[in-house]
């Protein structure tokens, strides 16, 4: 079941290898292959726009009003290659190093190597397409340093590089819309997958104006959804994010591989209310010049600039002498939680640590700073009221990105034929943490370079039936998924969605968030259940399914969170090691670093859905290290 | 604290719309506005009303989705500020507040505060592009682009087509967002190729949807939440005159 399909070869060979056995479809044949690609982010929008172009007939779906809203657009930091233009040592064999290690070695090491070949392309296209990357005063591109690794590879604009990348690729998209070779359906969300023979060959979605249920069909569905962060209500990802798509999928047969690997961002601004609804972040960039301490006193609430030198804790600087502030985003996260649990956080509730710049400012000057950052200290401005420039931010680790998500083969296939996932949906390259500036070359690649020889080297191999939303298969996924929707706007119960789904994140991030147990994720694995029997008893959603409906679209998500939480904590009980950012604390080192167990868990687990009332099956891939020595990871 | 709301209320696009007030309570200053509007839909739903639609979606001002009008100004009229993003610490107890949807022909109003702004993708899809097809880039670095250019193709790209521009003017003119992306494309040599046709195409495409003319109010730009300049609006009025001589010429 579990065939990674890794070519054979020297690790720098297989992807040209692969691509040289691929099968190709020709030109003039193209347009009578139908692709459906839900989401419209990076990966999306890059693979529908690189589908168009080679004269695919593509439909590419969101639910947003348009394309160009989807989460990707939030990224701030910016996107590594392994270009070496700062002839600083980089390589694609370096980075791919610097991901095999900062995942702590849960990654596919041929996907990885593939991704950092790939890094370099993906500026190249950028470039041609307009992305407004920062520039040195010659004209040539500038690059900066990003945590858990010592070369400057990583490309920037400003501090909104996701909006631009994204816009890029928005901006091929409609060019391919304009040019008739996509139809572009926006606030249509995808409420099921339609699998006909063993095939994925449609969707089914709900248009979120008129509330319609509409069937869709293809000769291939591509899913690039994003991640499922907001499993934990408060997190930095967008609202409506949501993990819909994969589930509906995972639960057609889709093998969802690692569910419990997320990462917890160490620069956000922390949590100041009870009605808070989302977590803002503060770049990664920042820790290139901001200084990370505490006070060394517990209970210390003096101001900070009235903390002398030698009371301040520069604690990762201490403990990690050669990364220093730029250590992975795991370790800064677990260090913070730690110095907080220790009593000597900062700011209301004690939950934060500052990020000083004003050595920084004193090196480099203001003006300086301002340049670099500017756009991030005057969103902390308007979101605290504080002036990061007189006194130091406050941050705190918060839910991120999600490093797991439906398992893929090396063609980004899913275990369901001709079903294909692409970005953070999948959770192909990342391992158990990811290293900044990684999201968005790992999205691009997947959508501009892999997909478009994987996906129609699965069309020329495979000999597809010809198949319409006429077929009973649609019928009968349309059916189930108006009763669902009928089902749950017949509750009428007393709780709103929201109420249900900050309890359940509550329990998340309790439990299966920075540090987790047995015993904590034994009481989420029988707590689960019964909030889920909650939401299908009591839950109040007012108005109905055939209307612009807010509420509904909401619990839909939700009732999919309801699920996925489960089997996130399955998951992370049965990884009984530490490992990147699933903390186990029962497997740690005498000095509380993560402590890996190669021997028990150098694998990707991949779920099998078995039924709503029977237990899930666990597969394992097992991983193998040829050309990056296991080592526990030190960034001291 | 304590707020009176007016909200606008309208079913969908073919209903009437009309205002209708709530208090909402228990507002506290480390809230966002659109915080402050899940309070009152909180409270809506539990009395068993339908709550307010409003889009929104980073809640962090990149992604455009939220806008609308509070007491007639776009996005509340903090420089720089999206809606998702204006603290409840600028509002003081007591104060009462207007809610209505960005009001433009080419808008249509879908529900309440929600409105349709595909006009401007077909705008992008009409020129605000560089045809690139995948895997034909040369080298990054093959092409310099002076970094005062590519500033200035970054301030004009930061544009996040909320549509607050279009709400702000009095002739509804969609011509600071469409300038933006003109700007962003024609100041960069990669943009070079197409900027004629690009700009004869996306101005002509905004004259096809429902929107005014720029009469220089600014308005626009005093709303922006990304601070784009009106003078991207000359800018593209002077590439607009050159393509057309330039076609003459041909």
């Amino acid at each position: 079941m579990l065939e990674s399909k890794i070519p054979s070869g020297p690790i720098e060979k297989k992807w040209e290898k692969a691509r040289f056995d691929m099968k190709l479809v020709n030109p003039a044949n193209r347009r009578k292959h139908r692709v459906i690609i839900v989401g419209s982010g990076l990966a999306g929008a890059a693979a529908a726009a690189s589908l168009g172009q080679q004269g695919y007939n593509v439909d590419c779906f969101s639910f947003h009003d348009s394309p160009r809203r989807a989460h990707s657009i939030a990224a701030q930091g910016g996107i590594n290659a392994a270009k070496n233009y700062r002839n600083d040592g980089d390589s694609i064999f370096r980075l791919f190093y610097d991901t095999v290690k900062g995942g702590d070695f849960r990654a596919r090491e041929a996907n990885v190597y593939r991704l950092a070949e790939i890094s370099v392309n993906i500026i190249d296209q950028c470039v041609a397409q307009g992305v407004p990357f920062a520039r040195e005063y010659g004209g040539l591109l500038d690059t900066r340093s990003f945590g858990g690794v010592q070369v400057s590879r990583t490309f920037y604009a400003r501090g909104q590089t996701g909006q631009q990348l994204l816009l890029g690729a928005y901006q091929a998209l409609e060019e391919q819309i304009a040019a008739g070779t996509v139809r572009m359906h926006t606030r249509s969300e995808m409420l099921d997958l339609v699998v006909v023979n063993g095939r994925a060959r449609g969707i089914i979605t709900r248009n979120l104006v008129t509330g319609e249920i509409e069937s869709h069909c293809a000769d291939v569905v591509v899913l690039g959804t994003g991640g499922y962060g907001n499993v934990f209500y408060l997190s930095t990802n967008a609202k409506g994010s949501n993990t819909t798509a994969i589930w509906r999928a995972h639960r057609r047969g889709a093998l969802f591989g690692n569910p419990c690997f997320t990462q917890i961002h160490p620069t956000c601004i922390p949590v100041s209310n009870e009605n808070q609804s989302k977590l803002t972040l503060m770049s990664e960039s920042l820790r290139n010049d901001g200084r990370v301490w505490v006070p060394k006193k517990k209970g210390d609430t003096r101001a900070p600039g009235s903390i002398p030198e030698d009371e301040r804790d520069y604690y990762l600087e201490r403990r990690y002498p050669s990364f220093g502030n730029l250590v992975p985003r795991d370790v800064a996260s677990r260090n913070a939680k730690e110095v907080c649990d220790e009593g000597r956080g900062v700011g209301p509730g004690g939950m934060g640590v500052y990020l000083d710049f004003a050595d920084a400012i004193k090196r480099l000057t203001e003006p300086v700073v301002r340049e670099k950052y500017g756009n991030l200290f005057d969103m902390y401005e308007e979101i605290t009221g504080e002036n990061a420039y007189k006194v130091p931010m406050r941050i705190f680790p918060a839910v991120h990105y999600t490093m797991g998500g439906l398992w893929v083969d090396y063609q980004l296939m899913s275990s369901i034929p001709g079903l294909f996932v692409a970005g953070e949906a999948n959770f192909s390259d990342h391992g158990a943490n990811r290293l900044g500036a990684s999201a968005l070359m790992q999205g691009l690649a997947d959508g501009y370079f892999i997909l478009p020889y994987t996906l129609p080297n699965y069309i020329a191999s495979s000999s597809l039936e010809k198949v319409d939303t006429s077929h009973p298969a649609f019928a009968a996924v349309k059916e189930e998924v108006q009763q669902r929707v009928a089902k749950m706007v017949n509750i009428r119960g007393k709780r709103t969605v929201d109420s249900i789904h900050k309890e359940l994140g509550k329990m998340m991030w309790n439990n299966c968030g920075m540090a987790r147990s047995e015993a904590g994720l034994r009481e989420n694995l029988a707590r689960i259940p019964e909030l889920r029997h909650e939401f299908w008893t009591n839950v109040n959603i007012i108005g109905g399914g055939e209307e612009f409906n807010q509420s509904l679209e909401k619990a839909g998500r939700v009732a999919d969170f309801l699920e996925l939480a489960e089997l996130m904590c399955l998951d992370a009980l049965q990884r009984a090691e530490s490992c990147g950012g699933h903390f186990r604390v029962e497997s740690q080192t005498p000095d509380g670093e993560a402590l890996r167990d190669d021997d028990h868990f150098s694998y990707v687990s991949a779920w099998e859905w078995q039924g709503e009332n029977a237990d899930w099956v666990l597969h394992q891939e097992p991983l193998a290290f040829e050309h990056v020595h296991l080592a526990q990871r030190s960034y001291k | 604290m304590n707020l009176t709301l007016k909200v606008w209320r309208q079913q969908d696009a073919k209903a009437a719309g009309k205002f209708v007030s709530y208090q909402v309570q228990g507002v506290t200053p480390d809230m966002s506005f659109l915080e402050m509007l899940d309070l009152l839909n909180e409270d809506l739903q539990t009395r068993g009303e339908a709550p307010v639609v409003f889009e929104h979606d980073c809640r962090e001002g990149i992604c455009g989705s939220c806008g609308f009008l509070i007491n007639g100004v776009a996005h509340g009229g903090h420089r720089g500020t999206t809606v998702c993003q204006l603290s409840m610490r600028f509002f003081k107890d007591g104060d009462s507040l207007t809610l209505e949807p960005w009001r433009a022909k080419a808008f249509p109003v879908l529900r309440d505060l929600a409105v349709d702004r595909s006009a401007f993708d077909r705008i992008i899809q009409a020129g605000g592009f560089i045809s690139a097809p995948t895997g034909g880039a040369p080298d990054a670095n093959a092409i310099l682009v002076p970094k005062n250019d590519a500033e200035r193709a970054f301030d004009a790209a930061a544009c996040i087509g909320c549509g607050a521009c279009v709400a702000a003017c009095p002739n509804a003119a969609a011509m600071l967002f469409t300038s933006a992306k003109i700007t962003h494309l024609n100041s960069l040599p990669q943009g070079q190729p197409q900027r004629d046709q690009r700009t004869l195409d996306m101005v002509a495409a905004m004259s096809d949807e429902d929107f005014g003319s720029c009469t220089n109010h600014g308005e626009c730009e005093a709303v922006c939440p990304k601070e784009i300049p009106i003078e991207f609006i000359g800018r593209m009025n002077r590439d607009l005159i050159h393509a057309t001589l330039h076609r003459r010429g041909d």
